[in-house]
């Protein structure tokens, strides 16, 4: 086990590098660098003054050397100048980082809330009409594109009915603090939050269902039906303990979704988070915060895989690496 | 006697061979819902593509600030959008970009994924690992947020660059599947004997192996088509998809990131929203259907 931990620890590493060098070369082709950005609007500065300024600061340097000095402020928390917002990148991201955790985390309970559920009536009573309902949301769910569903949720609970507040992550009327305040937080994120969810219940349920329509089979739930376990005690107690374990180790899998998912839903619900301040960087051609952005959300895809795998391979040691 | 039992396995195994597709249809007529999805789909494409000999696409592009977001009327069965172009036009015209396109990318990314997932599956062994290990880290990549920006550092965007940048991210699940299910057929009889017979490598990929893949690759295709189209209209929707001039049902939607087109010009964006679940409802029916089909385990029919 902790041969395996350790094992797939370091292969995260050339991962990470790889990733890294990737967005640097991405991120070396965008137009303009450190240097335009900070001079822009100000025509009185000479091209000679700018190369030297840019030599002062190291940017004619050969790549290795220049990726360096970048990945080494990068993994201290250092990642530049924002050209727009006149900041530096990290302090951007700090004000907005706390938003999308907060709806990420959100998005996740509520998910496991509605497909664990879903997955464990559809796996007993096989062939029900409960079944057949929760098999047909499942199709649905699996085939609906998330900014589609996210607008109508939007325009249904935002606007015909009027439900939920249809945009930001709170009223600015009411004061920080208060409970009121942490009320409205709440009320503001229901809408983002249930058309995230809602469609991406759709593996746990169907891992789910076939999980415990293949436990009840075997030979252990027999003997416990046999032994005269009451029906509720077999699936709560020796199936649903059998086949809800992988789910918990699903979770890092599932960033990926998020993060794509939160580009979406936090442009239309106008969330101030990541993903909003990804799409408006790259509007207004901000590419420190978008190189940003996007090495963090590398990253967090990559440790959440290697999370997972690991917590998988705790639950079942038959699992190997690739 | 023998001779004709023998010939009638043969046959027997030769219409096994040819009928995916028919088991395919079969098992199609036998699900109500993926029969009416085909109809559905057959109608709204065929709609679609029919369109410019009623339709001319000039008038539905042409700009009209005289009369820009006009509720339905008779003359404007969807009303208007933010030029004053009828948004039923474009409707048709965007259904018809955004299934091409789909169906571009589907296609660009299946030939991608096969030349590698046959390449892994047929040699194995080293070749196999190091493509797996470059596959894995592939798939972690944030796509979505790198397609993004792809899309705004390439200079002269078009079309065509759209769909060469977006097939690019589509294809490595592909690659991973026909590679496993290569690496199966690879230790086959039929595959050793071919090489005994000194047939060379491509040609057995090709002709033989290829083949025999076939049912799985077409049942991967119709299921990613759905998410092609899907990420092609929300690209689009987010303004970076399709460029301005070439109208993409996500251009209508992308109209509604404006709260108050949501909220009072419901006509400009709900008819695109819903004839996008719509599609992506009936490929995905269709799919599950074949991907029944494929595996006689599964068949209704």
């Amino acid at each position: 086990m902790l041969v395996f931990i350790v094992r797939r620890t370091l292969l995260m590493i050339p991962q990470l590098l790889l990733l890294s060098i990737l967005i640097f070369f991405l991120a070396k082709q965008m137009p303009g660098d450190a240097v335009t950005g900070a001079f822009m609007g100000k025509p009185n500065v000479s091209a000679e003054q700018m190369e030297k300024i840019r030599e002062q600061h190291g940017l004619n340097d050969p790549w290795i050397v220049q990726y360096g000095r970048w990945i080494g402020d990068a993994v201290r928390g250092d990642f530049g100048q924002s050209f727009v917002h006149k900041q530096p990148v990290t302090q951007l991201l700090a004000g907005r980082i706390e938003n999308t955790i907060w709806l990420s985390v959100a998005t996740l309970v509520v998910t496991y809330l509605i497909a664990i559920p879903l997955g464990m009536i559809a796996g007993r009573w096989t062939g029900s009409w409960a079944d057949q309902f929760i098999v047909t949301y499942n199709y649905v769910s699996f085939a609906t594109p998330v900014f589609v569903f996210a607008l109508l949720m939007l325009y249904v609970f935002g606007f015909v009915l009027n439900w939920f507040p249809s945009g930001g992550s709170v009223d600015i009327r009411v004061e920080e603090g208060t409970a009121e305040y942490v009320w409205d937080k709440l009320k503001h994120l229901v809408l983002p939050v249930l058309s995230g969810s809602l469609l991406l219940t759709y593996s746990t349920v169907q891992y789910l269902r076939n999980e415990i329509i293949e436990t009840k089979m075997k030979d252990f739930v027999k003997t416990a039906r046999a032994k005269g376990v009451s029906e509720n005690v077999v699936y709560h107690r020796h199936i649903l303990r059998h086949s809800i374990l992988p789910i918990a180790a699903f979770l890092g899998y599932e960033i990926t979704g998020l993060i794509a998912g939160s580009v979406f839903i936090e442009t239309i619900f106008s969330y101030p988070g990541l993903g909003r301040l990804f799409i408006d960087s790259i509007m207004t051609r901000d590419f420190t915060v978008v190189t940003a952005l996007v090495l963090i959300s590398g990253a967090a895809v990559i440790v959440g895989t290697m999370l997972s795998d690991i917590i998988l391979r705790m639950v079942d040691p038959r699992i190997r690496l690739g | 006697m023998e001779m004709e039992l023998t010939n009638e396995v043969l046959r027997q195994a030769k219409m096994n061979n040819q009928s995916f597709l028919s088991a395919a249809w079969r098992e199609i007529r036998h699900d109500g819902m993926a029969l009416v999805s085909l109809i559905v789909l057959v109608c709204i494409v065929g709609i679609a593509y029919i369109s410019p000999f009623f339709l001319s696409i000039d008038r539905v592009t042409r700009i009209d600030l005289s009369s820009i977001y006009l509720a339905p009327s008779a003359v404007h069965w969807l009303g208007t959008d933010d030029g004053g172009r009828d948004v039923f036009g474009q409707l048709l015209l965007g259904a018809r970009n955004s299934f091409t396109i789909g169906v571009c990318v589907t296609l660009l990314a299946s030939l991608y994924g096969l030349t590698i997932g046959l390449i892994a599956g047929f040699y194995g062994g080293i070749v196999d690992q190091i493509i797996c290990r470059v596959l894995d880290f592939l798939m972690i990549l944030p796509s979505l947020m790198i397609i993004i920006v792809f899309v705004v550092m390439v200079p002269n965007y078009s079309v065509f660059n759209f769909i060469l940048i977006m097939s690019i991210f589509a294809w490595f699940g592909k690659a991973r599947l026909i590679r496993s299910r290569g690496l199966a057929e690879r230790e086959l009889d039929y595959i050793h004997a071919s090489k005994t017979l000194g047939t060379p490598d491509w040609k057995i990929m090709l002709f033989e192996m290829l083949p025999n893949l076939s049912s799985l690759i077409i049942v991967n295709m119709t299921l990613t088509l759905a998410g092609n189209i899907g990420l092609e209209t929300g690209l689009t929707f987010l303004g970076f998809g399709l460029p301005s001039g070439t109208p993409s049902l996500g251009t209508l939607i992308a109209l509604a990131k404006n709260p108050d087109i949501v909220q009072n010009k419901w006509w400009v964006w709900l008819p695109a929203a819903l004839l996008i679940l719509v599609i992506m409802l009936c490929i995905n029916y269709i799919g599950q259907a074949v991907k029944r089909a494929s595996d006689a385990r599964q068949r209704i029919a």
